[in-house]
């Protein structure tokens, strides 16, 4: 710390960084997000906490637009490919990323999983989290879209609980609404509780069970894709 | 725990930082974090007492400064009060998030020869 007499003491040197501590992951994600926008993929991040439905979800939209549309997923999980085989079995090629220990899924794994996964013929890329209300919503995947399904007997204030998920998300699925009948939970307490966490509070009824409100749901995601989708690809979809 | 590999990558910056400068120690850490930024500053800092060990950052203090939410409306710019409604009363326009979502390594405080 001396600078005057010549001895060689080192100097204590402020560096100003002013980074964020996520900047490689943003990176990342942004490579990711061109990749999609380049092959007119629409990617969605879909999270809820464990046992919201999130893969439910996906069984019960390849039924509702399987059939006109090319899905595809990628399913994070701290351990087994379960959700991955599920959906395959409904008919969406599907691959499983098996975190170990992380509670989230991060750019660079979705980005190596790509590597390994057919997905530049999609229409749609569902990126199906680990099931977790908190991690998952600080790691920008590269997704055009964020989904949090909640179920309805998760309760009216989770919204408040979680402001950090909702906040980010451009829509919010309430899941298993066939249960309502049997439950002391009011839609209305969890839309106004969204009110106080989403800047743009957007929240679809529905049940995979039922079908009930999967009808809005896939309105949303055409409407969505046909934001990205590339001129080319739906010419090719048209063509005979 | 999210707040492990946050921490990872922010001994990962200042170790890369440290070398291009030739630092020879590591002081003091500034870091900024958002109440939006879904991190915990306790845990945050359990965190960092566990992966700076064996680090140019095994002597270095953390300090971490808390950044309060703020929201104003996206078009008036009427500032909204915690708590509130996230939508404009007077345009209902939705509400704009202006801080406390950060999560940002400001400045590293080294030793250099």
């Amino acid at each position: 710390m001396c600078d005057t007499c010549g001895c060689g003491d080192p100097k204590l040197v402020p560096v100003e960084v002013h980074e964020k501590l996520l900047a490689g992951n943003d990176r990342t994600a942004a490579h990711n997000r061109e990749h999609f926008k380049g092959r007119g993929v629409l990617a969605l991040n879909l999270m809820g906490s464990p046992g919201a439905g999130k893969t439910a979800i996906l069984e019960a939209t390849a039924r509702s637009l399987g059939s006109r549309r090319k899905l595809g997923a990628i399913a994070g999980d701290l351990e087994t490919d379960r959700d991955a085989e599920r959906l395959r079995t409904a008919g969406v090629p599907a691959t499983a990323i098996t975190t170990g220990s992380a509670c989230h899924l991060d750019a660079e794994m979705v980005h190596k999983a790509l590597h390994h996964f057919p997905w530049r013929e999609l229409d749609y890329l569902f990126v199906e989290n680990v099931g977790n209300l908190v991690c998952p919503a600080i790691y920008d995947l590269g997704q055009a879209a964020s989904v949090v399904a909640l179920s309805i007997t998760e309760g009216e204030d989770k919204p408040l609980k979680y402001p950090v998920m909702f906040r980010t998300a451009d829509l919010v699925l309430l899941t298993k609404v066939d249960l309502l009948p049997y439950l002391d939970v009011r839609v209305t307490a969890i839309e106004d509780a969204l009110a106080h966490v989403m800047p743009r509070p957007a929240l679809l009824r529905v049940s995979a069970r039922t079908g009930e409100g999967l009808g809005a749901w896939v309105d949303w995601l055409e409407a969505r894709r046909a934001a990205v989708a590339r001129p080319v690809k739906a010419a090719a979809g048209a063509a005979p | 725990m999210h707040e492990y590999s946050l921490v990872q990558a922010l001994v990962d910056r200042v170790e890369r930082e440290a070398r291009a400068r030739n630092a020879t120690a590591v002081h003091r850490l500034s870091v900024r974090i958002g109440a939006l930024a879904g991190v915990e500053g306790g845990l945050f800092r359990s965190a960092y007492e566990l992966c700076r060990e064996g680090t140019i950052c095994s002597g270095a203090e953390l300090l971490i400064e808390p950044v309060e939410a703020r929201w104003a409306c996206s078009r008036c710019g009427r500032a909204l009060a915690a708590g509130e409604v996230l939508t404009c009363p007077e345009c209902d326009a939705p509400a704009r998030l202006l801080s406390g979502d950060e999560i940002m390594l400001d400045r590293i405080e080294m030793e250099v020869p």
